[in-house]
């Protein structure tokens, strides 16, 4: 115990010494949850609309104005043709075509149906999924309007209608710095410690001052423990700034308990890290470490939840998430933070990174070898 | 030249005598596309739905059946009150809940009117959204079916086409994307650190006493890289289309050609990066963790950047992965030319005339 | 010297690298309080024999006793008993020289008390005093290795590895450095060192020289010059080195 006294002095005198380092870890992580949250908007509004009116009648421009009224769509301006629709799209200038064919008023009051076509520039999923949708139910509504405005005869109430009332929890006014801000502050706290800690032993062994370290009696596990606190007491500070940032800037502060909160984050600093002294433990050069680190990194991020949900991943992706850190990381952060829920709610999480911290850990230590 | 080209080589061997590092180098290109290929898609699909059932009569039922049928819900039912509800969203478990309330059948054949409340788990939005979406066109289905006998009126009918991506696949958005940001990355990191390593351990000094010019031992350490970005671009290529089955809808050269000048544009800021710093893990730092979240951002491809503050879209201008990802999603999935491209191309080249100029600049200075 | 203790006895220690074999069944005893130089050209093996030594690198075959503990299974009581100090300079350049003392010192397990102690009297017989608080990175070649030296015999060892350690250093500071081998020497630590400066050679009271991972020679100098016919050690060294088949 006495060694690991002089082993986190020399670790924290290191890391302080290099101005530039500390700078570094201090003040990327929180400009980027500060300025980050506000890119990550993807509320879909000012969905971009290009219409194409061949009937120009009083009800087209009143379907028009309508869409137009409903906020969620920018016009774009009207076209003659759809082909003149479609290279605003190429450009990227319109998201959605609405085409009102010729004589779509006449036809609707003599056939007593009518068709109206929508493009939507799908590349971009969702706003093609959500803008098409939005559209779609304003056309609804306003096919309700005309309906009720042509034959007002009571006969017409007698047709049943479910009234379908959303209500949204946890996020009334659908704001999306809700979502993200939690899941930025996770991913910023991982990288931190994982990166670090990643490049740590590799570099002793890079400057050749491990060597120094091997011929000392000093015990393997000492040795990671010395390596390891440093990184999560930073990570752990960095994690608590960020908090406050969340506070201050976008006034997300947690619903459920800060035990639970920090209960979780101290068991998962503890994987994170493990796992960046493994690759360290692995490598051989710096830029060796920094590259696996990074692999990891964005898989680890790409299938954490944080931009697309995990219900909607195959069942093989779900296999892996399970394996992943990160996406416990990212659940519980929303859900303590955002929900509320409480130690009973996280066990499992709890559970999962608590054992792949002791295997990593261990896995790091064993790998860590003095003599080969 | 003949300079060059030794020094170019002994770059190479440099670069290829690293397995590990090289296997990181292609492996993330295509574990990247199978991911965003297979793996992450923004559609719902079989999200858990708790259904709280007051009514538990025939036109719930119906409800009920035919959301479960659908593809897009699990159901789980449960009798819950309101506290209740909230607990079981605490659990993480549960996207949604649907709530009959009690004579649910009687309201809608007595007076006509029903009501079905879905609360979701609005902190995912979009998926919330979805779902309300989802779940409000399959009970109009079911509203529509029950009247059907009553013909229906004036009726406008929306006949929807998805242009370019009729499936509504992931992989359309994301395979450019994708290309953008392991260009970015790869390039910029492998070139700043490889330099910076080289003035860490001392060797840069003897390069540069060497009687070879000191900016061609310069470019000469980002050629390889030039290369690797570019089999990594094939690599990719060849993925999107054999195994995505996403093709170029373009020209091919037209697109290698556009990859290389962004490349070049990558190259250039690694080496901007490596003059302006002297450790390794400071090159790191700045090309890693101060990059990866811009790129993935400001790129486009994951948020429009239409939504973004002015200030912030105004700041997504000098990211160079967001013109490149414009000018590989117009030539792959669009099937554009130059002449609609010509903008973001000199952008491109502006950027990279830019940074190299900078770079040599305060290179010189550094020598003197 | 004292009495015949054995510090180091190795026997048949060899060490492979897939087909090449770096260190070839090498038998030798050291004594306690020696100076044991290990000479041999560039290549020989010395390096790998030493790491093997030193625990931190396990022989493929042979046995060897360092400090009386087993080189396979008790690794970790020899590096109690040793210090080193690598060809590759070693201490944390971006801490003072005071935090490197204050460092190894708690590792070897030393008091505060007693490393208090040490770093007063190391500090003040390096006359490194007012550069105590700088980095060690900023010091002059000569004064790290003096300083590694210092630092590898701080928590007195039984014996201390020394690999190259005036590579790169002017005569007059080789010859301080020699002055705290001698020193150490006296305190009993026995001294097994490697070197390339055939004067340095003469210091040793025994010498063995390694021709392509063989333990060619092992006697005095004055024995070996004697026996070898010559009048200096770099005609002994010259003499051995031609015959060897590997090297740069």
């Amino acid at each position: 115990m006495r060694t690991l006294k002089f082993l986190l002095r020399k670790e924290f005198r290191q890391i302080f010494r290099d101005k530039s380092i500390v700078a570094l870890i201090f003040f990327m992580p929180c400009i980027q949850l500060i300025v980050m949250p506000l890119a990550a908007d993807y509320e879909v509004r000012n969905v971009n609309l290009a219409v194409v009116d061949h009937d120009k009648s009083p009800y087209s421009q009143k379907l028009i104005s309508k869409v137009i009224a409903s906020g969620y769509f920018k016009l774009q301006g009207y076209n003659a043709s759809f082909k003149e629709a479609l290279s605003l799209i190429e450009s990227d200038q319109a998201d959605l075509i609405l085409e009102i064919p010729q004589g779509f008023e006449r036809n609707l009051i003599r056939e007593d149906k009518q068709k109206l076509f929508v493009a939507v520039n799908a590349i971009n999923g969702t706003k093609a999924n959500l803008g098409g949708s939005y559209l779609n139910s304003i056309i609804g509504a306003f096919n309700a309007d005309i309906r009720m405005q042509l034959i007002q005869q009571p006969r017409f109430s007698q047709f049943p209608v479910i009234d379908i009332v959303p209500s949204n929890w946890f996020n009334p006014v659908l704001n999306y710095k809700i979502y993200i801000v939690p899941g930025i502050l996770a991913i910023l706290v991982t990288m931190v410690g994982g990166f670090l800690s990643a490049l740590n032993i590799v570099k002793e062994k890079e400057i050749g001052t491990i060597e120094q370290i091997n011929v000392t009696p000093i015990k393997k596990h000492i040795f990671i423990l010395g390596k390891l606190i440093p990184f999560w007491v930073l990570a752990f500070i960095i994690f608590t700034i960020g908090l406050i940032l969340a506070r201050v800037f976008y006034g997300i502060a947690p619903i459920g308990s800060l035990f639970v909160l920090y209960l979780f984050i101290a068991v998962y600093l503890l994987t994170v890290l493990g796992f960046g002294l493994l690759v360290s433990t692995f490598c051989d050069t710096q830029q060796q470490a920094m590259f696996i680190m990074f692999f990891f990194m964005m898989v680890f991020i790409l299938l954490g939840g944080l931009f697309t949900s995990i219900d909607s991943m195959p069942e093989w992706a779900k296999l892996v998430t399970r394996l992943n850190p990160v996406r416990y990381m990212i659940e519980v952060m929303r859900m303590v933070i955002l929900k509320g829920s409480g130690l009973r709610d996280v066990l499992p999480h709890l559970a999962a990174v608590a054992i792949m911290a002791v295997v990593l850990n261990g896995w790091a230590i064993l790998n860590y070898k003095k003599t080969n | 030249m003949k300079q060059f080209i030794s020094f170019v080589r002994k770059e190479f061997y440099h670069v290829l005598r690293d397995r590990r590092t090289l296997l990181i180098l292609f492996g993330m290109p295509i574990a990247q596309i199978l991911l965003f290929g297979f793996a992450l898609t923004n559609e719902v699909k079989d999200s858990e739905i708790l259904v709280v059932d007051y009514a538990k009569d025939a036109a719930s039922q119906q409800v009920i059946t035919r959301i479960g049928a659908s593809r897009y819900f699990k159901i789980r039912k449960a009798a819950l009150t309101h506290k209740e509800i909230l607990a079981t969203f605490q659990t993480g478990k549960i996207k949604a809940v649907l709530v009959f309330p009690a004579n649910f059948n009687e309201d809608l054949l007595r007076s006509n009117k029903a009501q079905i409340q879905i609360i979701t788990d609005a902190i995912d939005i979009n998926t919330a959204n979805m779902i309300t979406n989802y779940m409000s066109a399959i009970i109009l289905d079911y509203q529509n079916q029950i009247s059907e006998n009553l013909k229906i009126p004036y009726q406008i009918t929306a006949e929807t086409r998805m242009l370019y991506n009729p499936q509504l696949k992931g992989a359309h958005g994301f395979v450019p994307g994708v290309m953008a940001l392991v260009l970015m990355l790869v390039s910029v990191m492998m070139t700043a650190i490889s330099i910076v390593k080289e003035k860490e351990t001392g060797t840069m000094e003897i390069l540069l006493v060497s009687p070879f010019k000191p900016v061609m031992v310069i470019f000469a350490k980002a050629f390889p890289y030039l290369i690797l970005s570019l089999v990594n671009v094939t690599a990719i290529l060849l993925l999107s289309v054999f195994v995505l089955d996403l093709p170029v809808k373009g020209s091919v050269p037209l697109l290698f050609a556009e990859s290389t000048l962004f490349i070049i544009t990558c190259l250039a800021l690694g080496i901007f990066i490596s003059i302006k710093t002297d450790s390794q893990q400071v090159a790191m730092l700045i090309s890693l963790m101060g990059m990866l979240l811009p790129t993935m951002m400001f790129s486009g491809f994951l948020f429009p950047i239409e939504n973004m503050p002015l200030a912030l879209q105004i700041i997504s201008n000098i990211v160079p992965s967001k013109w490149y990802y414009i000018i590989v999603k117009s030539i792959m999935i669009k099937g554009l030319g130059i002449s609609a491209l010509w903008k973001e191309t000199l952008i491109l080249l502006g950027m990279t005339l830019f940074l190299l100029g900078v770079s040599l600049k305060s290179f010189k200075i550094r020598l003197q | 010297m004292a009495a015949d203790e054995k510090v180091i006895v190795a026997d048949k220690l060899t060490k492979r690298f897939g087909d090449f074999i770096a260190t070839n069944e090498i038998t030798f005893e050291v004594s306690k309080g020696e100076i044991f130089g290990f000479l041999g050209a560039n290549g020989a093996g010395k390096t790998t024999a030493m790491r093997m030594l030193c625990g931190l690198s396990a022989p493929t075959s042979g046995n060897a006793q360092i400090a009386g503990y087993d080189i396979y299974s008790q690794t970790e009581l020899i590096k109690k008993n040793i210090g080193y100090m690598s060809q590759k300079f070693s201490l944390y350049e971006n801490l003072t020289i005071l935090e490197n003392i204050e460092f190894f010192g708690g590792i070897y397990g030393l008091t505060d008390q007693q490393i208090k102690v040490k770093t007063e009297e190391l500090v003040n017989r390096l006359g490194l005093k007012s550069e105590a608080k700088k980095l060690v990175g900023s010091l002059p070649l000569g004064w790290k290795q003096k300083l590694s030296f210092s630092v590898a015999v701080l928590h007195e060892p039984k014996i201390v590895f020394l690999d190259e350690p005036t590579g790169g250093v002017d005569p007059v500071t080789r010859r301080q450095f020699w002055d705290l081998i001698y020193e150490a020497a006296d305190r009993g630590i026995t001294i097994f060192v490697t070197t390339h400066y055939m004067d340095e050679a003469e210091y040793c009271n025994r010498i063995s020289i390694m021709v392509d991972g063989r333990l060619e020679v092992l006697d005095t100098p004055a024995n070996l010059k004697r026996s070898f016919g010559v009048g200096t050690m770099d005609e002994v060294f010259y003499q051995l080195a031609r015959s060897a088949k590997r090297g740069d």
